[in-house]
């Protein structure tokens, strides 16, 4: 019975950080970079529902209000931040998105303290099925997990701009023949995954309701680990290692070997980049010169 | 008068001047070619041209609008595409995938559908490998698919950098019965090519690039005949 129950909350953990991997995997698939802001993005959206439920918001709304800031912040971040820097060496971007991190972390310490602050109105309960107790939040994570996923990849097989995303993705410069506007599906690529990031973040919340600074580095890093697991830049690659990751969280966190949990998934990492350096379902890209 | 008009173009990469100020026109219903060893700066001129790279200074002109400093993106709209050197084809997109990328600018359907049938009718085998996976292609099936994909978008202005490379002589003379087959359609062709023989052939003018300079022009067949070229081109 545990197994089951360990197995549902593995899952709708692992959903968790497959949102988040997806941010980091579309962000470089498209703009080659590794947006190392990510995982704070998620601690903004956390921010602003904590505002808002403080503020008896209905929850709902909080997460709408949420999503909708960390898209304008996730946009903003791109267009002064990295938009410049476009073309410029890899390492310049990587550590303006290193400072953005610092910045956004400083800037929340500045408004809302150093201390945690508890969420309120995101505990949903749970229920039992005979001597099964599972938390509602936990299928509700992971029926929403699923369905975000299942969206996405309709979005990137059958709509225009996801065409576009595909084709950004594989050959900029051939992209602009066809007549795609590269800046705007870059800029497409941060807004989808702020927004995967903010519901990530309330998804978070509903397991551990505390909010501090470094909420979204945690979940950030694991996150992009299972990016890197998955295959960074492949969109099923992100959704395997997330899901993976958080499956081996739950089942490890549950057994003797509960305090090495964190070890043992970044070992996962290690192993894998030494057997398979491109990750699950990575593939070796030529560097066109 | 011209459709396509350059001046002027000088393009450098870094201190390095690969366009050292040429000057040339694409009128209305022509093929032009550009013609020049490695290194002379064909691609060079194609790319700035669709506004893939920036030139430092000089004019381009289409269909007397300035389009020298746009992004290619709203340069493509305009009318005008490329079918890059490399092909360059989605190669993860499948071969019904990639041709309509070429239509991505076009928002009639049906429309759509009749280029599709067209180019389909042209490229029989491109309809046999409709859902394979472009990568897969043979180099000869992902020229035509290159070339199908640029046509996709019904362009005034083709424009082909160096179509025939890499491809065995059959193959060479279908690539270019394809491109005069275009340009009966009505198609205005600007070609770079190296194989100066079977492009002055089919070209009603060309220029020679040398070193980032435009150093010879003239009628295809005043250039076909020009003892330089022959020299210099056609090996004797």
């Amino acid at each position: 019975m545990n197994f089951i129950t360990n197995l549902i909350g593995g899952l709708s953990l692992g959903g968790i950080y497959a949102m988040i991997a997806l941010g980091y995997t579309m962000v470089y698939g498209i703009a080659k970079m590794l947006n190392f802001a990510h995982g704070d993005i998620i601690m903004v959206g956390g921010y602003t529902i904590l505002v808002f439920t403080a503020r008896s918001v209905h929850p709902i709304i909080a997460i709408i209000l949420s999503v909708i800031f960390c898209v304008a912040l996730g946009i903003s971040v791109e267009k002064v931040a990295y938009k410049p820097l476009r073309g410029s060496s890899p390492l310049a971007v990587l550590i303006t998105a290193i400072g953005v991190s610092y910045l956004l972390q400083s800037l929340a310490q500045m408004i809302f303290g150093s201390g945690t602050k508890m969420v309120q109105g995101l505990d949903l309960g749970s229920f039992s099925i005979g001597s099964l107790k599972i938390g509602v939040s936990t299928v509700v994570t992971l029926i929403a997990c699923f369905m975000v996923m299942i969206a996405l990849n309709l979005f990137v097989k059958y709509t225009r701009i996801g065409r576009a995303m595909v084709a950004v993705s594989e050959d900029k410069g051939a992209a602009q023949l066809m007549g795609i506007n590269v800046n705007f599906i870059i800029m497409i690529t941060f807004a989808i995954g702020s927004a995967l990031a903010a519901l990530a973040g309330t998804f978070y919340l509903m397991r551990s309701p505390s909010m501090y600074s470094t909420f979204g580095s945690l979940p950030g890093i694991k996150a992009f680990a299972a990016a890197v697991i998955g295959g960074i830049g492949s969109i099923p690659g992100a959704m395997l290692g997330g899901i993976l990751l958080g499956v081996v969280e739950v089942f490890a966190g549950a057994s003797v070997l509960g305090p090495y949990t964190d070890a043992i998934e970044f070992a996962i990492l290690i192993v894998i980049l030494l057997v398979k350096p491109t990750g699950f379902l990575g593939k070796k890209r030529r560097e066109k010169v | 008068m011209a459709l396509l008009e350059v001046k002027n173009l000088e393009v450098y990469y870094g201190v390095i001047q690969a366009i050292k100020g040429i000057s040339f026109e694409v009128n209305k219903g022509e093929i032009v070619t550009l013609i020049g060893a490695n290194g002379a700066g064909k691609t060079t001129t194609m790319q700035s041209i669709i506004g893939l790279i920036h030139a430092r200074s000089g004019e381009i002109t289409y269909n007397g609008q300035l389009i020298s400093g746009m992004p290619a993106h709203k340069i493509v709209h305009l009318g005008m595409t490329q079918v890059p050197e490399g092909r360059r084809i989605f190669s993860e997109l499948t071969v019904y995938e990639n041709l309509m990328m070429g239509a991505y600018t076009k928002k009639d359907k049906e429309k759509i559908k009749e280029n599709l049938d067209e180019i389909y009718a042209l490229f029989p085998r491109l309809e046999e490998r409709k859902n394979q996976v472009a990568g897969t292609l043979s180099g000869g099936e992902q020229q035509m698919l290159a070339m199908g994909r640029a046509m996709m978008s019904n362009p005034d202005l083709l424009m082909l950098d160096e179509p025939s490379m890499g491809l065995s002589p059959l193959l060479v003379d279908q690539v270019f019965d394809i491109i005069k087959h275009f340009h009966e359609k009505g198609t205005t062709i600007l070609l770079v090519e190296q194989n100066a023989n079977k492009s002055l052939a089919i070209s009603d003018r060309a220029y020679v690039l040398e070193n980032g300079r435009i150093v010879l022009s003239g009628t295809g067949a005043e250039l076909l005949a020009s003892e330089e070229i022959k020299k210099a081109y056609l090996g004797g």
